[in-house]
């Protein structure tokens, strides 16, 4: 919720030099610039910040990238890669002075290895494909972001995403094994190994979710896993909010690790239904998606301590998955959730605060005292097992007032993520659009140092720089804005 | 005073007096590294378990925590660290263990979230060279703000500076377990076991010496009596396989502690899990291989720069784990990096640590 300021005049002499030097080594036809052909690229997943690119640059080779990258530093031209363009903080967001670095045409399975179950992929083969390649080899890729059927995997690797199977199998850093790339400067190199580990320090952990920062990724070496013999899902009802949330804490007290454990509220099962029948209880004022996976026996042993944890707590029904489809069914519902919610209100704002599981109760009642102030609905889902909330605030951006709203509905309610020991990004990611948000999570000490690891990686900060870390400047700006009482400057300007 | 403001104070006073720090917890890993400079700083008195909430799956200690009042905390609750760092018996520190980075036999099994030390932080304090305290990621599962800091000082050995305290995932203990062993040559060993990683088997520790294969079984029981039927093998008792997984993990097992000729040296090798037997690379001496192949130690005298192409060659990197001082000064400890790492990470470390007062060398010569 902080676009920058449009920048609609793009510097046509800059702009055509900087063509010209792309050209001298690339295909004329992927390298763009006039504004019908460079406009698709103009948002990512974020849709409400746009900002049309001096420059779109389609590499296709490693070489072109390393060149693209070179002859960009030495122009002092800023760079902004981008995957598939699935990203919802404005992480791909273009710069109007600036190269953006579209890599969908590196999109090829290099290898798959069953003997040691790792793939090598390229950064624009999509999450799904990667699962589907290897199938066959009862092998899949484990972290499932929920667009999953369009997102890339380099993308995955700049966000370090996750999905609603985390909780068990790990976020994108726990399943890549390596990234190569090319720095700012063009120079090849490795982060990890085929190996385990690596020598030196672990920069593979620092530059996934680096959100394209440090490095731009143009392979990428994945861990498979064995696909479970089995998966069932439990639908479980609650008529309170707090004993849906405590149930989850007390499935982890009883030693259980679910394969996946979702809440949603009573609006948005609601909403869900409407859309897509998923068989929710729409009477329970918040559902509960808990799945089991292993071996069949294993898989029924596990269900039969769940629902006993759930009988314990409270529930009100019970519905297990009788069959793939019934579970696939019980599925569709929570990933449709967010198109679901689009379809009953003009717009939607999606927030991505996680905390710890303990405060979910608490979180919810603050989220609808804040419904009350700020007079909007905001249905909620959780990825409850690990504390990442989704709450949708409902509003109509025509309205320049519900905008206000929203702004400091969702304001409020990250800076109460933080203060009950949380974070304002669980999966999303910071990108443009919590990049203020950033200035109340860390202190002035933290800032410097992440500027100082992104100084290390590059010095002129030319790759993707206004993304993800504010500047301290930017914080002592936003600091001033809350002393005026949370009231934005430039209202008239667009934030979404 | 609390112990970080006596940290704060030598910090600040070490640049003036031209003097490095040396920083040590439980001392277990003294062995570990390139070299030990400096006057050493003792940071285990900063200690103690900060908070605990099982339901969480979330301790945070302080970085001179003995790892053993963390692993009876968390039993407690059936809880574990997952990473079975090494020397807990020895009196290892949390804060030690996770500036080593070192995971135990559990670090490659395979589908759970289960992996090494790195895998399991979520957030870290620290304080850097200029006695400034940084705190980095949190306590929750989920955390993509910023860059992941506190993944990064895992295994920096110290050199970042010190860390007083830190947030770790725990998870249940498995309900049950059962090792079982079968006699294998090392090619067979390589063979199998990457075959079963591939299928949805409860295996959370693989290891191979001398044609004895080790394998434990961690999960449900349901799953774990199945995969005693597949694996087949000889069933060993709980009480033997504990302490054989320990004895690996804390290097007391007799491949360590056998006498060694002077002039042999422990490597460790670091490579993709597929890699063939390595004597076909020319190397020499005795072998014990974990983590289902992807770490091997071998007991040899034979050069470093062997035994380094041997790593790179089979795609992975060599260790020289423990060695005399003489020997060490003879060769890196670590694979020396190439030219673009060497440059980001002295970058890195100068951010941090700008006077480079930590841990001098440790490392690198010139970290």
């Amino acid at each position: 919720m902080n676009a920058p300021a449009p920048k609609p005049l793009i510097d046509l002499l800059r702009q055509s030099r900087v063509v010209a030097a792309l050209r001298a080594f690339m295909p004329e036809k992927n390298v763009l610039w006039d504004a019908e052909d460079t406009k698709p690229y103009e948002c990512d997943g974020l849709s409400a910040y746009r900002q049309i690119p001096m420059v779109v640059a389609l590499p296709e080779t490693e070489e072109q990238v390393a060149r693209i990258l070179k002859t960009c530093f030495e122009m002092n031209v800023p760079v902004v890669p981008r995957g598939a363009g699935t990203g919802l903080s404005g992480g791909a967001l273009p710069m109007g002075d600036g190269v953006l670095l579209g890599l969908g045409k590196f999109n090829k399975i290099i290898s798959v290895d069953h003997a040691s179950r790792t793939a090598r992929v390229q950064p624009g083969v999509r999450n799904l494909a990667i699962s589907e390649a290897v199938a066959h080899l009862g092998l899949y890729y484990a972290p499932d972001p929920s667009s999953q059927i369009a997102c890339s995997i380099g993308g995955n690797v700049g966000e370090n995403s996750g999905g609603v199977h985390c909780l068990k199998y790990g976020l994108t850093v726990h399943n890549v094994l390596r990234v190569k790339g090319y720095t700012i400067e063009g120079e090849a190199i490795t982060f990890g190994s085929e190996a385990l580990d690596a020598p030196g320090y672990d920069l593979l952990a620092l530059v996934i979710g680096s959100e394209g920062m440090l490095a731009v990724t143009t392979e990428i070496t994945v861990k498979l896993v064995p696909k479970p013999e089995k998966q069932q899902v439990i639908l479980a009802s609650f008529d309170t909010v707090e004993k849906a949330g405590n149930a989850v804490a007390e499935i982890i007290a009883a030693g259980i690790i679910p394969a996946g454990l979702e809440m949603m509220d009573q609006a948005a099962t609601r909403a869900v239904e409407e859309f897509v029948r998923a068989g929710y209880d729409l009477d329970a004022a918040a559902i509960l998606l808990c799945e089991s996976d292993g071996t069949p026996e294993e898989v029924a042993e596990e269900i039969t301590r769940m629902q006993a944890v759930f009988a314990k707590s409270g529930a009100t029904s019970m519905k297990v998955s009788q069959s793939e489809p019934e579970r696939l069914k019980a599925w569709a519902g929570r990933k449709a959730a967010f198109p679901a919610v689009g379809r009953i209100s003009p717009d939607y704002y999606c927030m991505d605060g996680t905390i710890p599981r303990k405060n979910l109760g608490q979180i919810l009642r603050f989220i609808a005292a804040m419904e009350v102030k700020y007079g909007l609905k905001c249905p909620n889902v959780f990825h409850a097992g690990d504390g990442n909330l989704h709450p949708l605030i409902l509003f109509d951006a025509n309205d320049a007032d519900q905008l206000h709203r929203t702004e400091q509905f969702a304001a409020e309610v990250l800076e109460k993520c933080v203060e009950l020991g949380g974070t304002i990004t669980g999966e999303h990611g910071v990108g443009i659009e919590k990049i203020n948000q950033m200035c109340i999570q860390f202190g002035t000490k933290e800032i410097e140092a992440f500027l100082g690891v992104k100084a290390a990686f590059d010095e002129k900060r030319l790759l993707n720089p206004d993304k993800n870390i504010p500047t301290l400047h930017r914080c002592a700006e936003y600091g001033g804005m809350h002393i005026k009482g949370g009231a934005l400057p430039h209202p008239e300007l667009p934030r979404f | 005073m609390d112990a970080t403001d006596n940290f704060r104070s030598t910090i600040l006073a070490a640049p003036g007096s031209g003097q490095t720090l040396r920083l040590r917890g439980g001392g277990t890993k003294d062995f570990y590294g390139q070299a030990l400079e400096g006057e050493v700083l003792d940071v285990s008195t900063h200690r103690g378990i900060v908070s605990y909430e099982p339901t969480e799956l979330v301790v945070t200690a302080r970085g001179g925590t003995p790892l053993r009042e963390i692993e009876a905390a968390l039993a407690l609750h059936n809880q574990m660290l997952v990473f079975e760092p090494p020397f807990i018996c020895t009196g290892a520190t949390l804060g030690g263990a996770m500036a080593a980075g070192l995971s135990g036999p559990r670090r490659a099994a395979q589908g759970l979230y289960y992996g090494a030390a790195r895998d399991f932080v979520l957030g870290a304090k620290l304080m850097d060279g200029r006695g400034d305290v940084l705190t980095f990621g949190g306590q929750v599962m989920k955390n993509v703000a910023g860059y992941d800091v506190a993944r990064l000082l895992t295994g920096s050995m110290g050199t970042l500076g010190i860390l007083l305290e830190l947030s770790l995932k725990v998870l249940p203990k498995p309900v049950a377990t059962q090792t079982v062993q079968l006699a294998m040559d090392e090619d067979a060993f390589l063979t199998r076991v990457n075959a079963w990683g591939g299928k949805p088997l409860p295996i959370t520790a693989a290891a191979w010496h001398a044609g004895i294969t080790s394998i434990r079984l961690e999960g449900a029981q349901a799953a774990v009596s199945a995969a005693l039927v597949q694996l087949g093998g000889e069933c060993v008792e709980e009480k033997h396989a504990a302490q054989l997984w320990r004895g690996l993990c804390d290097q007391t097992g007799a491949f360590f502690t056998n006498a060694m000729p002077e002039e042999d040296c422990l490597w460790r090798l670091s490579v993709p899990s597929t890699a063939k037997p390595l004597s076909q690379l020319g190397l020499q001496g005795t072998q014990l291989i974990e983590w289902g192949g992807a770490q091997r130690w071998w007991r040899t005298s034979q050069p470093a720069a062997l035994i380094r192409e041997a790593a790179k060659s089979a795609g992975g990197h060599a260790t020289l784990f423990r060695a005399t001082a003489a020997q060490k000064q003879a060769t890196a400890v670590f694979t020396p990096l190439d030219a673009v790492h060497a440059r980001i990470q002295m970058k890195l470390k100068t951010q941090f640590d700008p006077q480079r007062i930590f841990n001098r060398a440790r490392l690198f010569a010139g970290t």
